[in-house]
């Protein structure tokens, strides 16, 4: 198989784009919800919305891990690499996020010492080699990441290091979509399910709210014809009322998941309330080491934080569950473009105004 | 939507960040806003000289490329092919470059001899001689290993054309994309990614004098280095009123690249390239040229990638199914995905 010609065929995507406008009901509107960043990215990537009906709406959800980390984190990551004898580690997204008064990159060029690395073991190596400094791994990410970052505290328990810390803000994707689907007035019609998180929790998690709700669900990969598919399989759900979990991905996908991964990650993390930017705080929704590992918790590193200060035109709580798009707050594209990020959702990867004004329309 | 132009991004205690240095959006507005004081030569790769009847072009880069050494080159080599080629996109027959050393105290002497070899190889190659150089040192930590500077010079042979760009002008590149950017970062971030990707390092100008030779009337041609091929193409486009559309299922690229791209969450298209350059000619041209390129060593997997229409200096991606978007300058260096 080719993994990527194989799915972008432009054979299959008109069949498919062809499908979806014969099977959708042309007095009803379906409004699907992309959840994971890198959904919203693709879409905008491979100019999917213009290729569907007028009826079927996509709008993005809080898949993106930099954007719903609320401000304070930031704040704290900027205050810890600003610390004496202290390393903050992180995975690049974060660098540019604005917290209160400056960013990680800011705070890096101006003596703290920040490092951007593509595996949390680079920093676990880094503490490996500087026993004098206190090393601390911003754990920012949903269930795809959280293993790995696990990972990396295996890596540094079996060196028998005293000076590496996770700064855990893991969150947890099927908590979001029960706050999501919980107020009485959704007009949600369904889930395009993440791909890379299906990967390691299964389809068989999402069972449960998908049921609650009523919902329809597909999960789907990230090349065009993946996309797609799931929408049509979204929309026949919708036609013929019946929602339920379905799987587009299942060259990747297992029922069960990755279950070594969900181990690792169980006996390191316990599900705790968190606070997702923009929607308030989830029950059960983000992860804190376990009191076994508080060793290698860097909540506890005593350290002093200036007072929150967000931006109050910053619009991105809305954004990020689906009540408004990016072209409705009215910095985006003027005062705030990527370039002078206002809000998370213009700086991140993942975020849903960084690929609206990405992909803007030509 | 309309950025506004007037603001001004760089206030004075603002600090250098490492996205300045990308070769995108951070580091022109760098440029316009600091250092425009300096800016007496334009923002061509080489400067253009009258000195009394020789007609030259200068050019000059520094190069800090960490791992010194990767695969299918080094800094060395990246430093004499770089400054060859910023001559030779220009027209110039490039004839001299001085090169300046700064050394990391620590740096081991075989490394340094291997640099040095392999920038003579590059030399000999591209048919230059390094005339002048200088070399310093300093603590062990203010470097990393080696930074390089060369300059270069070249002479105009032959007046290129200069012509400007018009609707129907074809757009071509020599080969496919991504390599050098993606063999930096399998190396840097040691990645266990198997598909023996390598640096696309070398000198173009022989390739370039017979591309000319065929077709004197090129419009345009620009190495395609940091910002990858999307950075050039929005250089080239912005200023000629028209628009740049590329056919993105055309635009050649090694499975192995565009598979290590998708595992870290990065387009080809913004990747650095240290072999390839866009090339702009005349629509009667394409066929001359592409038989050329196609005919030498640097230009195998040469193809013809999109033109130019009535516009207003945008690049267009057409994708699978007609799909349109804009390919925009980038803004810094891509980072790979988190999730």
């Amino acid at each position: 198989m080719d993994f990527l010609a194989d799915f972008r065929r432009p054979e299959d995507i008109k069949r498919l784009a062809d499908a979806i406008t014969h099977r959708v009901e042309p007095s009803c509107d379906y409004v699907f919800m992309e959840v994971c960043g890198t959904h919203t990215m693709a879409i905008g990537r491979y100019g999917l919305r213009r290729l569907l009906p007028d009826n079927v709406r996509l709008i993005s959800g809080p898949g993106c891990p930099v954007c719903v980390t609320p401000q304070r984190y930031v704040d704290t990551a900027i205050a810890l690499a600003r610390r004496a004898n202290t390393a903050v580690f992180t995975f690049g997204d974060m660098m540019r996020v604005p917290g209160s008064s400056s960013t990680l990159s800011r705070a890096g060029s101006q003596g703290g010492t920040v490092r951007v690395v593509y595996s949390p073991n680079e920093a676990v190596s880094y503490a490996s080699e500087n026993p004098g400094t206190e090393v601390v791994f911003l754990g920012v990410g949903f269930e795809t990441t959280t293993p790995v970052v696990a990972g990396s505290i295996v890596l540094a328990e079996s060196f028998g290091l005293s000076n590496y810390r996770v700064l855990a803000a893991h969150k947890l994707i099927p908590q979001a979509l029960e706050a999501l689907c919980a107020p009485p007035e959704l007009l949600l019609n369904g889930f395009i399910l993440p791909a890379h998180v299906s990967a390691i929790i299964g389809s068989d998690a999402y069972k449960a709210v998908i049921e609650k709700y009523n919902v329809a669900g597909c999960i789907a990969g990230f090349e065009p014809s993946d996309i797609l598919q799931g929408v049509l399989q979204l929309v026949k759900q919708v036609n013929e009322e019946k929602p339920r979990v379905e799987n587009e991905y299942a060259r990747v996908v297992k029922p069960e998941g990755n279950r070594k991964a969900q181990g690792l990650v169980a006996l390191m993390f316990e599900p705790v309330d968190s606070e997702w930017r923009g929607i308030g705080v989830i029950p059960g929704s983000g992860l804190k080491l376990r009191p076994r590992y508080r060793k290698y918790d860097a909540s506890e590193i005593e350290v002093e934080i200036e007072p929150t200060q967000e931006n109050l035109d910053c619009r991105c709580g809305e954004i990020l569950t689906g009540s408004i798009l990016p072209g409705d707050c009215p910095l985006f594209g003027k005062a705030c473009i990527p370039e002078n990020p206002i809000g998370a959702c213009m700086v991140s990867s993942e975020g849903t105004c960084a690929a609206y004004y990405k992909y803007r329309d030509v | 939507m309309q950025t506004n132009e007037k603001q001004i991004y760089m206030p004075s205690n603002d600090t250098i960040q490492i996205g300045h240095g990308s070769g995108g959006r951070l580091m022109h507005r760098l440029i316009d806003e600091v250092f425009a004081p300096l800016s007496g030569g334009g923002d061509d790769d080489s400067a253009i000289l009258d000195i009394d009847a020789s007609h030259l072009a200068v050019s000059t880069d520094s190069y800090v490329v960490q791992p010194v050494f990767f695969p299918g080159g080094d800094i060395g080599k990246l430093a004499v092919c770089g400054t060859v080629n910023d001559l030779a996109v220009m027209g110039a027959t490039p004839k001299y470059l001085t090169v300046g050393f700064i050394l990391e105290e620590g740096l081991s002497i075989d490394d340094l001899r291997r640099i040095v070899l392999s920038m003579a190889e590059a030399a000999a190659e591209a048919g230059v001689d390094i005339i002048a150089g200088d070399t310093k040192v300093v603590e062990r930590g203010a470097a990393d290993k080696a930074f390089i500077n060369t300059a270069g010079i070249g002479v105009f042979e032959r007046e290129p054309a200069r012509l400007p760009i018009q609707p129907g002008d074809v757009v071509l590149v020599n080969g496919p994309i991504g390599d050098h950017g993606i063999a930096i970062m399998l190396a840097r971030e040691k990645l266990p990614m198997g598909g023996d990707i390598v640096s696309d390092c070398a000198p173009l100008n022989g390739l370039i004098v017979e591309i000319l030779d065929v077709c004197p009337e090129v419009r345009f041609i620009r190495d395609a280095t940091r910002g990858g091929l999307a950075a050039v193409l929005n250089e080239i486009t912005s200023g000629t009123g028209l628009n740049c559309e590329i056919n993105e299922l055309d635009i050649p690229i090694n499975p192995p690249v565009a598979a290590a791209c998708e595992v870290l969450g990065m387009e080809a298209l913004y990747v650095a390239n240290e072999g390839k350059i866009a090339v702009v000619v005349p629509e009667d041209a394409v066929n001359a040229v592409l038989g050329a390129m196609l005919a030498h060593r640097y230009g195998r997997g040469a193809a013809v990638v999109g033109c130019f229409v009535s516009g207003d200096g945008r690049v267009i991606g057409i994708g699978a199914a007609d799909t349109r978007r804009i390919i925009e300058m980038p803004l810094a260096d891509q980072l790979p995905r988190i999730c």
